[in-house]
């Protein structure tokens, strides 16, 4: 057994481990856990609500990121083109991708108002490695909007890797658009382009 | 709106569905068609036209709306239609072999006109009958009818060949309900259509802040909707087999890098053999 082989069997262990020992919330307590906590300070915050784009983004850097695998997110988003970009392109279309999610939706946290977020029944085994966790948004006189996360387990946490809105993925709404991207002008297009939209946003915030 | 204007509408509508035909043949011809899309120069130039009529009438009429109708009113004029819709929904839901969830749309309907005064308010919901939103298009699609290619239709926006073919029925069935003068009819439908489009108010900053291009974002949002409606909220399962926890990246902790790096180069050697070269 050469050291590198070791190396990885101990990691294991201790990943295994450490696992135990503080085992992350399940898919279902830590969408609830992240859900409510980011509703409860959007609605405890007069400048988030009064429009403050930038300190709703503060808010879902530190607490939202951390629990979403942006890296799966973008591959979900490129599609077979993801096959064929390189490391440092993989690397580079997260980023971009990331930034462009975040802006997003952290801006339409500001125009959240006096919806509430409802579970439905959790259908999952504690060893899975996929996990759907299916809620419901209600606001009074407007049908309810169906909100799904799809969890995965990346060593001892859950990391949200798609979010279907009213049956709108947010992440694979992107991938015709960017497939047609990639074939007009390749992969490196793809991430100019990406970091134009965002640059053309950062411009129109500020 | 007088006869002049829309006169004038109709023949730039015209004018748009010329244009986009003569774009749509042309347009084959250059770029690969997005296989769900066959009819992507003529919907372009229909969206393009729709976007115009929305940011001159629509959208301003919907802003004021949304600005001068207090909360209560808005979910009572909200309810009012959604009860009407439960009929239709009801049938729909039969005609598709659903009959629970079709009497539960049928007592909603009884209990909401009652109790809830004409349908202003939603008892219904409240006693735990959930609300449906089924419609000839799904049916069809329940029945195995396929979606056909994506098409835009003037004013109505993002549909498929299918739905914009069972559009008509639906209209005629859930304003039948309402019956007066003309000019009666007209201001009921316009209430329901600036109502609708004031809950898409919010979803607007989405498309403008999120979209690299509005007109395939609005598409693909358009047909994946319809897809999770037509199946009941469970669609397909999409492909996702891009991404493996073995690609070497961000998420992976550092400890574990290495580990992963054996395996994901042994992934990738057999990918590329696998993988066709015409990307």
């Amino acid at each position: 057994m050469n050291m590198s082989m070791l190396r990885a069997v101990v990691a294991t262990i201790v990943m295994g481990l450490s696992s135990l020992a503080w085992a992350g919330p399940g898919p279902e307590d830590l969408t609830k856990q992240l859900t409510e906590e980011v509703l409860s300070a959007v609605a405890a915050d007069a400048e988030i609500k009064a429009g403050d784009t930038e300190k709703a983004i503060q808010l879902v850097e530190a607490r939202v990121l951390p629990h979403f695998n942006f890296e799966h997110m973008t591959a979900l988003a490129v599609g077979r083109d993801w096959r064929a970009a390189s490391p440092e392109q993989r690397m580079a279309l997260t980023e971009q991708f990331r930034t462009l999610l975040v802006r997003t939706y952290s801006n339409a946290l500001t125009q959240y108002t006096n919806q509430s977020i409802h579970f439905k029944p959790f259908r999952g085994r504690p060893d899975d490695e996929d996990a759907l966790v299916r809620t419901e948004i209600r606001q009074p006189g407007a049908q309810a909007i169906q909100m799904d996360f799809n969890l995965e387990r990346v060593g001892a946490d859950w990391k949200v890797y798609d979010v279907v809105v009213a049956g709108v993925s947010l992440v694979t709404n992107y991938r015709a658009s960017f497939a047609q991207q990639v074939r007009q002008s390749g992969i490196d297009g793809l991430i100019e382009s990406l970091k134009a939209k965002n640059a053309e946003k950062v411009a129109a915030q500020s | 709106m007088d006869t002049k204007h829309k006169d004038a509408a109709m023949s730039r509508w015209l004018a748009a569905a010329l244009l986009g035909a003569a774009l749509g043949v042309g347009g084959c011809a250059s770029t690969p068609a997005n296989p769900d899309d066959p009819l992507e120069g003529y919907n372009r130039a229909v969206f393009r036209f729709n976007d115009r009529v929305d940011r001159a009438v629509l959208k301003p009429a919907a802003k004021t709306y949304d600005e001068f109708t207090p909360l209560p009113v808005r979910a009572g004029i909200g309810n009012f239609f959604g009860n009407l819709e439960d009929i239709w929904t009801g049938v729909n839901n039969l005609m598709q072999g659903k009959g629970a969830d079709g009497l539960s749309d049928f007592a909603r309907v009884v209990i909401n006109s009652t109790l809830g005064i004409l349908g202003v308010f939603d008892i219904a919901t409240e006693m735990g009958l959930e609300k449906h939103d089924e419609d000839l298009g799904q049916t069809l699609g329940a029945w195995g009818v396929g979606e056909g290619p994506y098409f835009v239709l003037p004013i109505f926006g993002p549909s498929t060949v299918r739905d914009a073919a069972a559009k008509p029925v639906d209209l005629v069935v859930n304003g039948g309900w309402i019956q007066g003068t003309m000019a009666q009819e007209a201001s009921v439908a316009g209430v329901k259509l600036v109502h609708t489009r004031a809950n898409l108010l919010a979803a607007d900053r989405v498309l403008d802040e999120g979209a690299l291009d509005r007109y395939t974002y609005v598409r693909e949002a358009f047909l994946q909707r319809r897809r999770y409606e037509v199946f009941d909220g469970r669609p397909p399962r999409r492909d996702d087999d891009y991404y493996s926890a073995l690609t070497p990246g961000l998420v992976a902790e550092a400890s574990t890098v290495e580990a992963l790096s054996l395996a994901t180069g042994a992934g990738r050697v057999a990918g590329a053999s696998v993988t066709p070269a015409g990307q």
